[in-house]
């Protein structure tokens, strides 16, 4: 018996990054492309395990031929192309888009971004005048049960939350992105709070969030008091106890009580979601304090 | 998807009645008795582009989106119910807080042409006297403007009856070329009875068509590349190219789409002719899908559109009686139809893939391309989109051939182009010209520069295009001119402003307006509009700018250029700019 086998389709392409020439399996995205070649690219509304929105625009690149930058995120890596990840107008656009966020946001929960804005000197208070305040988010944090809070002073508007409520994990549609420009806010309808929404209190938007705008309110009272440690926390990963499907989960502990409960994105049965169970369903450890629905 | 999440509020009879009209009876749940009869999840899909008409529907039964109406919506329809307030926040022509003030809204038009004709003391009046006004961006009625009798354009919001606008009330007057026979795409306008199929016949009309159906799908689509016909929207892309790849598309279900969502501010050509020869916008949009295999027709026109709309739902009514629509349109063997969907308030949505969005029910966002809409269009589908203008065009292309449209116009620039001329000019209106006349020549066919001081700058192609000054009126409109000397022809907005008028209000205004229309999605125009437009109110409290403010001009201008998603963001801050190079700001250096 003669084995027959088919011509190989093109499973690879090269291109060049910053110089370099790379060579990456078709259907790669260009920043999956550059880690490849050991250059680190910021992102904000990308995850692994979220489809791309492309929305952030702090990963965009030059793409040779291309009159505007390119989101590394979303573009697959083409044959041929030549990409500058270090030039002055991806600098200029990086640094404008971070200074932009900084200027509107509060972004002292999320180190990585604190980071870039220190790596491409952004000066996030060059916006405000004297007496020409630049505008701001300006909301009081949503306290409207004792699981989770939303703080949209801390969105950055980056849909992950919206994604992973919807198409991309839940299914649940609880939230979703109202009004429009800088206007726009992450809401359930008509602004109702979570217990009257779709929430299932999965939390499964804690898990994607970047800023800590939507965090356990664990979390959030630690803050508070000024005790969140991360340094003395440890995280012990189990698997939930609850039902057979074999969830993994992070048990992120401070004082030997739990604060927080997290999946690894890269987990093959959870890709870093959980239902409210094994978010939420520890109290048999260690009851919560008292619900503080509607404030 | 899971089944929805519903509250309690339900909607009451009134809603409920609007919002089931509106469906048609196109429902993805039906009520049989005591019995809930939901269908699956591709109905619920197909179904979802029915999403803006039903909030429509609610919009005018009440003057509000209520969450008994949304809910009746979403159940109907499948939608949840978040994602529907999404949608219905996205729009300016819907409210979801119930008025304090029940009844009718007039929106009253606050951009350039009306703005310099004194909307704000129109504004003040209106309010005097206890009318509900909205402020409105760019209505699209700018010939209307008029500072000597204070007139502004203005749109009525009916509630429990039909939008309208008051001055459509009169007979269009403000046509300046009746009878000049070298018109090609206004030869009709003010010679038809825009309501009659058979006055339209009467002038040449549908004989396109018939002789698009003699030549075939391909010389059609050959004729249109070979005349050199570009895009009239602002992006000037080859019609005939764009035609060609949407028909060499085989196996999915092919669309062509109408950009009747003309918004850009000074700009009303397309109204004018939708107005004044809606049977021209049918049958040019039948040879498009003819000539490119579609059999899906859309007309997504604004919907501060009130008469334009009327009259071309009349038309497709009459085409359809006529046999020139349907399952073999005018006898071509080839099945096509047309739906419109009226827009509710958005700028954004006459970006091509922002309009997909909000037609297929969700909120106007742009996509990122690649994929282009030739291949991944409406519904991801492939879909030819055209503005009126273009499709007007290509009336006269089959009917004159590619060579006998080239001869006007230049080598680069074929044809005729129809130009808005608002402002400080003595006729404003919509002008048909020959590619290579000169703007000069242009503003003196308006009648020249009016009102007491001496021209000061034109703003052309809208506020996404450029302020030039007089030394650019011996400049020939054509796409090679615009673009070597740095300027555009956008949308065809001839804008004047005279040396009496304060351009640091303008360019306020037109920053607000950008503020206002951006649809929030990317980082760099969400807020890059935002600090340009503190920037200009800076600029007018302190009458200069200091150097780093100024810097931060060119800081904003260069990432929205180079990092925003779609054309909006690319063009937001061309017009400030633009005004500050020609030193057109005092206190400011170019």
């Amino acid at each position: 018996m003669t084995a027959t086998f088919e011509t190989p389709v093109e499973t690879s392409v090269s291109l060049t990054i910053d110089g370099e020439a790379v060579e990456v399996p078709a259907g790669t995205s260009i920043h999956k492309a550059c880690e490849s070649a050991g250059i680190d690219t910021p992102t904000l509304c990308w995850a692994e395990n979220l489809t791309p929105v492309n929305v952030c625009r702090v990963c965009v690149v030059e793409v040779e031929g291309q009159r505007a930058l390119v989101p590394s995120c979303a573009r697959p890596a083409e044959e041929g192309m030549v990409v500058e990840t270090d030039s002055d107008r991806v600098k200029h656009s990086r640094k404008m888009v971070l200074e932009f966020l900084g200027s509107g946001v509060n972004l002292d929960q999320a180190p990585e971004l604190e980071k870039w804005i220190e790596h491409y000197g952004s000066d996030t208070g060059r916006y405000d005048q004297y007496d020409l305040p630049a505008l701001k988010m300006g909301e009081a944090p949503k306290i409207q049960d004792n699981l989770y809070i939303r703080d949209y002073d801390r969105c950055v508007l980056c849909y992950k939350c919206v994604e992973a409520c919807g198409d991309d994990a839940q299914h649940t549609y609880a939230i979703a992105i109202s009004g429009r420009g800088f206007d726009a806010r992450i809401s359930t309808e008509f602004d109702v709070t979570l217990p009257d929404s779709a929430c299932v209190y999965c939390g499964n938007c804690i898990g994607v969030c970047p800023t800590g705008a939507i965090q356990f309110k664990t979390e959030y009272d630690l803050r508070e008091a000024d005790d969140w440690r991360p340094d003395d926390q440890d995280v012990t990963r189990t698997v939930c106890s609850y039902c057979g499907v074999g969830c993994n989960l992070e048990l992120h502990t401070q004082d030997d009580k739990i604060v927080k409960v997290t999946s690894p994105a890269d987990h093959s049965v959870t890709s870093g979601m959980l239902c409210i169970k094994g978010r939420f369903g520890w109290q048999y450890v260690q009851p919560l304090d008292p619900p503080t629905r509607k404030q | 998807m899971a089944d929805l999440y519903i509250s309690e509020e339900t909607a009451d009879d009134i809603e409920r009645a609007a919002v089931d009209a509106s469906l048609g009876g196109r429902f993805v749940v039906v009520r049989e008795s005591e019995r809930l009869i939901r269908a699956g999840t591709s109905k619920r899909h197909g179904h979802r582009h029915l999403l803006l008409p039903a909030l429509h529907a609610l919009q005018n039964a009440k003057g509000w989106i209520s969450p008994g109406g949304l809910n009746h919506v979403c159940e109907t329809l499948q939608v949840p119910p978040a994602e529907a307030y999404g949608v219905a926040t996205f729009y300016d022509l819907f409210r979801t807080d119930e008025p304090s003030q029940v009844g009718d809204v007039t929106h009253v038009c606050v951009d350039a042409a009306c703005q310099i004709a004194g909307s704000a003391a129109r504004i003040a009046d209106l309010k005097a006297q206890g009318v509900n006004v909205h402020e409105s961006p760019c209505l699209g009625q700018c010939e209307r403007a008029n500072d000597v009798t204070g007139e502004v354009a203005e749109f009525v919001q009916g509630v429990g009856g039909p939008d309208r606008v008051e001055a459509d009330e009169q007979p269009y007057a403000l046509f300046h070329q009746q009878g000049d026979e070298s018109l090609r795409l206004l030869k009709r306008i003010g010679q038809v009875d825009p309501t009659s199929l058979a006055s339209y016949r009467e002038h040449g009309g549908y004989d396109a068509l018939a002789a698009a159906i003699a030549m075939g799908a391909e010389a059609v689509c050959t004729a249109v590349a070979d005349s050199g016909l570009s895009g009239r929207g602002g992006a000037a892309f080859p019609t005939g190219i764009k035609w060609r790849a949407v028909a060499a598309e085989r196996g999915r279900p092919k669309h062509v789409v109408a950009n009747c969502d003309e918004s850009e501010p000074g700009t009303f050509k397309d109204r004018v002719v939708m107005e004044n020869d809606p049977f021209a916008v049918i049958e040019s949009l039948t040879v498009a899908g003819f000539a490119t295999g579609a059999e899906n027709g859309w007309i997504y026109i604004r919907g501060e559109y009130p008469l334009a709309t009327a009259r071309l739902q009349n038309a497709i009514n009459q085409a359809l009686e006529a046999g020139l629509l349907g399952d073999d349109a005018a006898g071509s063997g080839h099945r096509f139809n047309i739906e419109i969907r009226r827009g509710a308030g958005a700028y954004i949505c006459g970006e091509e893939t922002a309009l997909f969005a909000s037609l297929e029910g969700f909120r106007g966002e742009p996509r990122s391309k690649p994929p282009f809409p030739t291949t991944h269009g409406l519904f991801q589908e492939p879909t030819a989109i055209n503005n009126p203008e273009t499709l007007l065009n290509a009336l006269e292309i089959v009917q004159i051939g590619a060579d006998g449209y080239r001869s006007r116009g230049t080598e680069r620039s074929p044809g005729t182009k129809l130009l808005c001329l608002s402002g400080r000019v003595a006729k404003p209106g919509v002008y048909e010209v020959e590619f290579g006349t000169t703007l000069g020549e242009v503003i003196e066919l308006a009648g020249g520069i009016t009102g007491s001081g001496e021209l000061n700058s034109i703003l052309m192609g809208g506020a996404a295009g450029s302020f030039v000054d007089a030394s650019y009126l011996d400049m020939p409109i054509t796409l090679e001119d615009a673009r070597e000397r740095g300027t555009t022809l956008g949308s065809g907005v001839v804008l004047a402003f005279t040396d009496e008028i304060d351009m640091v209000d303008i360019l306020v205004r037109i920053s607000q307006f950008f503020r206002d229309e951006s649809c929030g999605q990317c980082v760099p125009c969400r807020v890059g509009c935002v600090r340009q437009n503190e920037t200009m109110v800076v600029l007018q409290e302190k009458g200069s700018l200091t150097p780093d403010r100024r810097q931060l001009v060119d800081d904003i201008a260069q990432v929205m250029v180079d990092a925003s998603i779609c054309g909006f963001g690319h063009t937001a801050t061309n017009a400030i700019n633009s005004a500050i190079e020609l030193g057109l700001v005092p206190g400011v250096p170019s």
